[in-house]
């Protein structure tokens, strides 16, 4: 049941927002948003550390079709419900320092979304899953597209056409699994994604199948070669919708690849697993490079997005326990240090009416608040030991590295690339003489600094005892690896 | 049958009220009598009855149906009010030949001979030619409506060859006669009925515009009159394929082998016709006659994949379809109406381009959301009931193990959203327009019944299950 209300509570706040539009929108936007992060905190306490999902309901939904409304969390949800629930408060709170037009509409669309992201993380039936892939995408639209920069209309565009292109390869792939499944005259076939598991597919279908959903995740995530529409995106959205698409939205994808492809395809896996670590770590070697050259720098934290999620997927696909903790922990970690950097941007953004390396520099002298946090942010970023970054890239490239010597050296370069485009990012921007745009430069509000410091926290616990959440996902995990080890592969 | 009995009475009757001086009692007298025949088609409900000489059958299936034409056909009657206040037109007649032509509809889509079918094909397009050059002094509409009337008669023609063939070679008239012929194809069966069933399927293939029958469409809907575009695009095209299936399914199931492949075959193009020409169009009325063939060939996936589900999805399909098209037309209508501004070129023609919606969801945020709402559903994104229906028809193909063809539908159904979204984009994220329009309240109670439709299927599709 407490599925049920982190799905359709954050619809009701977002729809009773748009409704009664009063004067405090921001306020009320971000009491609901906390309001969620205690339910999510309440699941996360109550959650026993064990392979099976908790809090679920299951409905009949389209009776005759067996489609269920059947959501729950898993080891492998835990994570990224509390994620979810986490940044979306301190979205909202990093806007009270501006102001957009039609706020009601603005923060009830975030709260869609989340509610949306919620129903993808926590989904058991496979076309609920794909309904509220698809459903993330119209707020987040919106969002971008309404209050983006200049260039908005025809990115988002591309952004959206792009996406659901990918997406309904998946449809396609979803709807195949759902005819395999068993019938009879009385039982219809059935959408549970726990039935998909248990298909005997054939190598070809499962060829096919891999590539379906492959390409629908890869592009949520994205993947090279499937990135074009990203660093534009991110940076013509307006700075709350780059934190959800980045912080959140994209880990879709990589939960995806966990989720479906991994137990569902394992054959496929087996024949592209190592094409789609070769395309991960291609994009993680590339995508640094680009960053390194980047003046912009909400596009140079977008394409450091781009690198590190390649190694997030590379790891999933390392198909190691390691690999796939790594994973996890990584996408909760660069969920954080995501959001946090871009919200370093914003705030020198609206300072400064320039995001341009070559305009910035000497913000330390005047800003220490914004300057350590900053450093803090961006050590999590480097994987710096101690720090959230750390573990789950050490996790990830210890998992690459067993599954293939050669990608895990190559991957490994995120970490040294890693280091020189922050810290060319911090040097420029906040060292140096200052410029006539930074000569005044405020140092962080109280409400900005509460941003950075739920984040920080969070910096810091998952460096020193990342053990928390590992022991939250591990049996969802170590369960998982054993039935594509041992069942799925033999049944297959 | 009493939907066409009372339906034919008061077409007649509405062409006498039109005598009266006052106009304005013709469009609540028209809704009434819609809602009274929608009434009564329920009457036969989970019964199956032969009417007039074994001519015409209910079922439940045909009922509900019935029930699509005659919603689509109260929905778009309450958005014509402003035939009342246009002095060069002639409501009584329009609505009187708007009921007529729902009785040709019912006929298709409860036909048991194939003459009734003639009769209703024929009652349905004469009516329509009409229709279409209602606007008696617009050059465009008298040209869409000699085009339509053409091209229509032709196709007719070649169907009632193939009828002619067909009984040539089973000797009978009614379905379950030539079903019962084409039920065992391993004996050998006449040539002449292959033939009869191909010009059969031409004449019925061309009224529901699928490629390469459905060069017409565009010039014939752009030509038209606004609201008989939208009547066409919905009653027409839900009778087409009502009639079709009940062709197939009854009698030529038994050789689903020969038919299927071109049947996949004409599918396939006519979603590649209908989505990419669709991308090209600066009208949004002529988008949404491209649109209208793009569907039709979602809904033709159904019947070139007939199974057990082909009903379901093509009930759900074309209530979704008509639904949408109606909410956008209907927005379409004000906006052609009272942005004149920007909607009237130099050379005083009425354009209905994207750009005219510039701005609208700012201006009118009712208009928007429903505009919003019916292109999502139009593009088939989830939580609307198009979404559901792209489900249906897709799960139709899969069962089938057309892959091929799915994938055709998939890639077109991708290049749909960059149309379906032009309007959205406009409406949303440019900026023009000064004043709000002016939403009178029929047209806020069908775009506001059209929403909560939409989004009401979207979400519990099984609302419609069962019921056939």
């Amino acid at each position: 049941m407490l599925t049920l209300f982190l799905i359709f509570y954050p619809v009701v706040a977002a729809t009773l927002i748009l409704l009664i539009r009063g004067e405090r929108i921001k306020q009320a936007a971000l009491v609901a948003a906390l309001v969620e992060l205690a339910i999510a905190g309440a699941a996360l306490v109550s959650f026993k550390p064990d392979a099976s999902s908790q809090f679920g309901f299951d409905y009949a939904w389209i009776g005759s079709l067996g489609i269920r409304f059947s959501a729950g969390i898993d080891g492998i949800s835990i994570l990224l419900v509390l994620l979810t629930g986490l940044l979306v408060p301190f979205i909202i709170l990093s806007t009270f320092n501006r102001s957009y037009k039609q706020p009601a509409t603005f923060y009830a669309l975030m709260l869609y979304m989340q509610a949306a992201l919620m129903g993808v993380f926590t989904a058991r039936d496979g076309f609920l899953f794909y309904l509220f892939f698809e459903a993330a995408l119209i707020p987040i639209y919106f969002l971008a597209a309404m209050w983006g920069g200049e260039n908005r209309i025809p990115v988002t565009f591309k952004f959206f056409v792009y996406t659901i292109f990918g997406s309904l390869f998946m449809l396609v792939a979803l709807v195949y699994l759902y005819y395999q499944t068993p019938a009879t005259l009385t039982a219809p076939h059935s959408a549970a994604i726990a039935d998909f598991y248990k298909l005997k597919l054939t190598p070809e279908a499962q060829n096919w199948l891999f590539w379906a959903f492959f390409i629908a995740f890869a592009i949520k995530m994205p993947v090279f070669p499937f990135h074009t529409w990203q660093p534009d995106t991110y940076v013509e959205s307006p700075t709350p919708a780059t934190m959800l698409l980045a912080g959140i939205m994209l880990k879709m994808g990589v939960y995806g690849l966990i989720r479906f492809i991994l137990p569902i395809v394992p054959l496929g896996v087996e024949a592209w697993g190592k094409t789609a670590i070769i395309l991960s770590v291609i994009g993680i070697v590339y995508g640094s490079i680009i960053a390194i050259r980047q003046r912009d720098m909400k596009r140079l934290i977008a394409y450091s997005s781009f690198s590190h999620v390649g190694l997030m997927a590379a790891g999933v696909f390392s198909q190691t326990e390691t690999g796939m903790q790594g994973a996890l922990v990584q996408m909760l970690a660069h969920g954080i240090n995501v959001v946090g950097m871009f919200f370093v941007a914003d705030v020198i953004f609206s300072r400064t009416n320039t995001r341009q390396l070559d305009q910035l520099g000497g913000i330390t002298q005047s800003t220490p608040k914004l300057t350590v946090f900053f450093m803090i942010m961006l050590l999590g970023s480097v994987a710096l030991p101690l720090t959230n970054g750390f573990v789950g890239e050490f996790l990830l490239l210890h998992g690459v590295f067993t599954s293939n010597h050669y990608l895990g050296l190559a991957a490994g370069f995120t970490i040294i690339f890693g280091a020189v485009y922050m810290l060319r990012l911090f040097q420029k921007s906040m060292f140096g003489s200052t410029t006539s745009r930074t000569e005044t430069f405020a140092d962080l509000t109280s409400s900005e600094s509460w941003v950075f410091i739920p984040l920080v926290v969070m910096v810091f616990w998952i460096g020193v005892y990342p053990n928390t959440f590992l022991e939250l996902t591990q049996p969802a995990v170590v369960n998982l690896m054993k039935y594509i080890g041992t069942t799925a592969v033999s049944m297959k | 049958m009493l939907p066409i009995v009372l339906l034919s009475v008061f077409g007649i009757g509405l062409l006498f009220l039109g005598f009266m001086k006052s106009r304005a009692i013709l469009l609540p007298a028209t809704l009434l009598f819609l809602v009274v025949a929608l009434a009564v088609n329920f009457i036969d409900w989970n019964k199956s009855y032969l009417y007039f000489n074994d001519m015409l059958r209910t079922n439940n299936l045909a009922m509900v149906f019935t029930a699509i034409i005659l919603l689509s056909a109260f929905m778009v009657v309450a958005l014509s009010s402003n035939f009342l206040n246009d002095e060069s037109a002639q409501p009584a007649e329009y609505y009187a030949i708007i009921l007529f032509s729902l009785v040709g509809a019912i006929m298709m889509v409860g036909f048991e001979n194939l003459i009734m079918l003639f009769v209703g094909v024929e009652i349905l397009s004469i009516s329509m030619y009409v229709l279409t050059g209602s606007d008696k002094r617009n050059l465009r509409s008298n040209e869409a409506a000699m085009k339509y009337f053409l091209m229509g008669s032709f196709a007719t023609g070649i169907m009632l060859f193939g009828m002619a063939l067909l009984y040539g070679a089973t000797g009978s008239f009614t379905i379950a006669g030539i079903g019962s012929y084409a039920a065992h194809p391993q004996v050998g069966l006449s040539l002449l009925l292959y033939v009869g069933l191909l010009m059969l399927l031409i004449g019925l293939l061309f009224k529901v515009s699928a490629a390469p029958f459905h060069f017409w469409t565009p010039d014939v809907y752009d030509g038209a009159p606004t609201i008989f575009t939208a009547f066409m695009s919905t009653v027409v095209k839900t009778a087409g394929f009502a009639a079709l299936f009940r062709l197939l399914s009854v009698s030529f199931g038994g050789v689903y082998t020969f038919w299927w492949t071109i049947l996949a075959i004409i599918t396939a193009l006519t979603l590649v016709a209908g989505n990419i020409t669709a991308v090209y169009q600066n009208s949004f009325k002529r988008m949404m006659a491209y649109s209208s063939i793009s569907h039709a060939g979602y809904l033709l996936i159904g019947l070139a994949s007939l199974g057990t589900n082909t009903k379901q999805a093509i009930v759900f399909y074309s209530l979704a379809y008509s639904i949408a098209t109606i909410a956008a037309f209907g927005v379409l209508l004000l906006v052609a109406q009272q942005r004149s501004s920007q909607t009237i070129t130099s050379e005083g023609v009425i354009t209905e381009n994207f750009d005219s919606f510039n701005g609208l969801a700012r201006q009118n945020p009712l208009l928007g959301v429903a505009m919003t709402v019916s292109m999502l559903s139009l593009a088939g994104i989830p939580l609307t009931a198009g979404f559901w229906g792209k489900f249906y028809m897709f799960s139709t193909a899969v069962e089938r193990g057309q892959i091929w063809l799915l994938v055709v539908a998939v890639l077109m159904s991708a290049v749909g959203i960059y149309y379906y979204f032009r309007v959205i984009i406009a409406m949303y994220f440019r900026d023009g327009g000064n004043d709000p329009i002016q939403v009178a309240p029929f047209y806020r109670y069908v775009l506001v019944a059209a929403t909560i439709l939409t989004l009401g299927l979207g979400i519990a599709p099984g609302l419609l299950e069962g019921l056939f």
